[in-house]
C-alpha cells in the first residue's frame, strides 16, 4: 500500500503588487502534481532553481499551504486537516533542510533542539528518559552522546546536518522530506550523510522524498526519480531507467549537463540555450518549448503535453516521448 | 618560462596573538594558454592561493611569510602599488562565484564594463567595444543590455557580464574561482562551454578553482589538489583522475556519486576537513587516510616528483612499492 499519495496538488501564490494591491495573477509554483510513495522507499525529485521542488516538499508536510488537490498519508488527507490535528499527525512526517546553519536555533543546546520535538509530542515520560533518548539519537546519527550540551556553532556543517537528522528522527516518523540535505556540504562529507540516510532508512523503514538539484546524488539514493520543470513533473521513472533512457528532452539535457569525472567518457553535450523562464509568466503550450532542441511549431507552442505513460512505470510529458 | 610560477608560497592569517598558516609551501606553475584546475574542499586554501596571484588578500589580517610569485616575468610580492594596478586586470583577471555580489547593483552593466576598459585600454573605452565584449560572452541583444542593471539579468547572464568585464583588458590569465557553483546545472554547462570556447579563441591561460571533480574532467589540462593549505598532488588531468597517487585524491574521486554507476554505497572519507590552525601533525591527511602508517603522523612528507610531471605529497603513494 502507498504511504503517501499526492493527487493534483497545486500551490499557487497570488501576485499582489504593493500591500493592498489586487491579485494580478498567480505564480503556479506547483501545478497539478500527482505521485505516490511507498513505505520504506526513496523517491527523488530533481529540478533547477525556481522549478517548485522545495515548495512541493514543503506543501507535503504543510509548511506551505496547498491551494488545491489532496495529500493522502496513511489513509488520511493531510491537506484538509485542522491545525490541531495536523500537529499530532506531524509526528509521522518530518523534514530535513538544506542549510545546516540556518535550520538550528543558535541559542539552544543540541539537547533542547532534539528534546523540543520529544516534548511537543510528549514522547519522554521522565527527564532521565528524555536524556537517554537524546543520547541514543545522537549515537544513531554518528555523534558522541556528550555533544548534547553543546551549541550549534560548535559543530561543522556535516555534524549540524546530523543534528537536523536526529531531530527529525526523534518523533519516529515514517516519511522524511529531505530538501537538498547535502548540497551545502563538502564533497567528502556529502558521502557520509548520504550513507547515514541510507542506513537509517534500512533500520527504521523510513520513506524519503529526496529533493536535490544534483542528478547523480538523486540517482544514487532513489528507487524512482521525478524531474520537475516550472511547477510540473515532466518525467518520472525508475532511477536506472531515467538515467539510461530519458524520454523528455529536458531530462536528456540535464543528464548531459552533469560534469563527469572520468576524462575518457565521450558524451554528447547538449547545451540548452536560454535561461529558465520566470514562473510568473511561463511560456504557453509546453513550458519547455523555448529551450527545447526538439520543439515543433506550432504544436509545442500551443498544446500542453500531458504526463502520460511511455513505458512500464515511466511517464513523460512530451508530445514526442 | 611559464606565465605564472608560484614558488613555496607561505601565507599566515594573524588573529590576535596567533599566526594561522593558511597557505603552506604552495608551488604552482601555469603555461600560456593552459588550463589548470585547483581542486579542494572548503578551507583548503585554494581561493587564498588564487587571490595571492594579484596580491588581493588584504594585509592585515594576512601576511605573506615567504615564497615568490612570478607573473609574466615579474615578482608580484615585490611590486609597488602602481605596478600592481597595471597587473590586476591587465595581466590577470578574476571571475568569482557569486556574480550578483561582485557586480555593482546601482550601475548599468555597460558602464561597469567600460570602467575596466578605461583603466587598461583607454583608447577602446566606447560602446562599440563593450558591445563586442558582450557579444563575445554570448549575451543576446547586447545593444539593449548596455543599459540594464544587474538585477534585471539572470544569474547566468550576470556571470557572462562578469566574464566580459574580466576579458575587457585582454588578460593573459583568467582566474575563475568557483564560477559556476551558484548556477543551475544547465546554466553551468553553458558557462563551461563558453570558457572552453573563449580559451580557444583568445589563447589565454585559465586557473579554474572548483570543488567539483566533474568540472575538472571536463575542463582541465592539469590538476592540482589541495588539502589543508598544501598541494598534495599535481599532474596531467587524465592520469590524475584515472590513477591518482595520493590517498586523498583517490578518496575524493570515490566519494562522488557518479551517474549510472550502479553502486549501492558510497565510500565516504571519515572525519571532517580540518580547520585552519588545527591542521594535524605530520601528513595533514593522516587522521582520515585509509592507508596511513605509524610514521605518517611523525614526519611531514615533501611534494616529490614520482613520475615525470606527477608530484605527490605522500610517503606511500598508491601503486608505489
Amino acid at each position: 500500500m502507498n504511504l503517501l499519495e499526492v493527487r493534483q496538488l497545486k500551490v499557487h501564490f497570488p501576485l499582489k503588487p504593493g500591500v493592498f494591491g489586487r491579485t494580478r495573477g498567480y505564480v503556479k509554483a506547483v501545478d497539478d502534481v500527482s505521485f505516490t510513495l511507498e513505505a520504506g522507499e526513496t523517491l527523488g525529485l530533481v529540478g533547477e532553481s525556481g522549478c517548485g521542488k522545495t515548495t512541493l516538499g514543503r506543501a507535503i508536510v504543510r509548511l506551505t499551504e496547498p491551494t488545491g488537490g489532496s495529500i493522502w498519508f496513511d489513509g488520511e488527507d493531510i491537506a484538509r486537516l485542522t491545525r490541531a490535528d495536523l500537529r499530532a499527525r506531524r509526528r509521522r512526517f518530518q523534514m530535513i533542510f538544506q542549510d545546516p546553519y540556518g535550520s538550528l536555533d543558535p541559542r539552544m543546546t543540541v539537547e533542547n533542539i532534539i528534546g523540543e520535538a520529544l516534548d511537543i509530542h510528549q514522547l519522554a515520560a521522565s527527564s532521565s528518559a528524555r536524556r537517554q533518548r537524546i543520547s541514543q539519537l545522537l549515537m544513531d546519527v554518528g555523534l558522541d552522546a556528550s555533544y548534547a550540551q553543546r551549541y550549534p556553532h560548535e559543530f561543522s556543517g556535516g555534524q549540524r546536518q546530523r543534528i537536523g537528522i536526529a531531530r527529525a528522527l526523534a518523533v519516529e516518523p515514517r516519511l522524511i522530506v529531505c530538501d537538498e540535505p547535502v548540497s551545502a556540504l563538502d564533497v567528502s562529507v556529502q558521502a557520509q550523510i548520504i550513507n547515514l540516510l541510507q542506513d537509517l532508512q534500512q533500520e527504521h523503514g523510513l520513506a524519503y522524498l529526496f529533493i536535490a538539484h544534483d542528478l547523480a546524488v538523486v540517482e544514487h539514493i532513489s528507487r524512482r526519480v521525478m524531474v520537475m520543470y516550472l511547477g510540473k513533473i515532466v518525467e518520472a521513472a525508475e532511477a536506472k531507467t531515467i538515467i539510461r533512457e530519458p524520454k523528455h528532452p529536458y531530462t536528456q539535457a540535464l543528464i548531459s549537463a552533469v560534469p563527469v569525472v572520468d576524462p575518457e567518457s565521450k558524451r554528447a553535450r547538449i547545451v540548452l540555450p536560454g535561461d529558465i523562464p520566470s514562473p510568473v509568466a511561463p511560456p504557453p503550450g509546453c513550458p519547455f518549448h523555448p529551450r527545447c532542441p526538439r520543439a515543433e511549431f506550432p504544436r509545442c507552442q500551443v498544446e500542453v503535453p500531458p504526463l502520460r505513460l511511455v513505458g512500464p512505470e515511466h511517464s513523460a510529458a512530451c508530445h514526442f516521448a | 618560462m611559464p606565465l605564472l610560477e608560484i614558488k613555496n608560497l607561505k601565507l599566515d592569517f594573524v588573529s590576535g596573538d596567533a599566526n594561522l598558516r593558511a597557505i603552506d609551501d604552495v608551488s604552482l606553475s601555469l603555461g600560456t594558454s593552459e588550463t589548470l584546475c585547483l581542486v579542494g574542499e572548503s578551507g583548503c586554501g585554494k581561493s587564498v592561493t588564487a587571490l595571492s596571484i594579484a596580491r588581493l588578500v588584504p594585509t592585515p589580517p594576512a601576511r605573506y611569510v615567504g615564497g615568490e610569485i612570478w607573473l609574466a616575468g615579474r615578482e608580484v610580492l615585490k611590486m609597488s602599488s602602481a605596478e600592481l594596478c597595471s597587473v590586476r586586470g591587465g595581466v590577470v583577471s578574476y571571475v568569482f562565484q557569486e556574480p550578483s555580489a561582485s557586480l555593482n547593483p546601482v550601475m548599468r552593466v555597460g558602464r561597469q564594463i567600460k570602467e575596466a576598459l578605461k583603466l587598461h585600454r583607454p583608447s577602446k573605452a566606447n560602446d562599440a567595444e563593450v558591445i563586442r565584449l558582450l557579444k563575445l560572452v554570448g549575451i543576446p541583444a547586447p545593444k539593449l543590455r548596455l543599459n540594464s542593471y544587474p538585477f534585471q539579468m539572470s544569474g547566468g547572464m550576470q556571470q557572462r557580464v562578469m566574464l566580459a568585464m574580466a576579458l575587457a583588458p585582454e588578460p593573459r590569465l583568467l582566474v575563475a574561482d568557483e564560477p559556476t557553483t551558484a548556477l543551475d546545472v544547465t546554466i553551468q554547462a553553458q558557462i563551461l562551454e563558453l570558457l572552453r570556447e573563449l580559451k580557444k579563441r583568445l589563447g589565454m591561460a585559465i586557473l579554474l578553482i572548483t570543488h567539483n571533480l566533474g568540472i575538472v574532467g571536463d575542463m582541465a589540462d592539469r590538476v592540482a589538489v589541495m588539502y589543508a593549505g598544501q598541494i598534495v598532488e599535481t599532474g596531467p588531468t587524465h592520469e590524475l583522475l584515472r590513477q591518482p597517487l595520493h590517498p586523498y585524491t583517490r578518496a575524493l574521486i570515490d566519494s562522488v556519486p557518479k551517474l549510472a554507476a550502479g553502486t549501492t554505497r558510497l565510500s565516504a572519507i571519515p572525519g571532517m576537513v580540518p580547520r585552519i590552525g588545527e591542521f594535524p601533525s605530520g601528513c595533514r591527511f593522516h587522521p582520515r587516510c585509509p592507508a596511513k602508517r605509524p610514521d605518517c603522523s611523525q614526519r611531514v612528507p615533501p611534494l616529490a616528483e614520482v613520475e615525470p610531471g606527477r608530484w605527490v605529497r605522500c610517503f606511500y603513494p598508491i601503486g608505489a612499492r
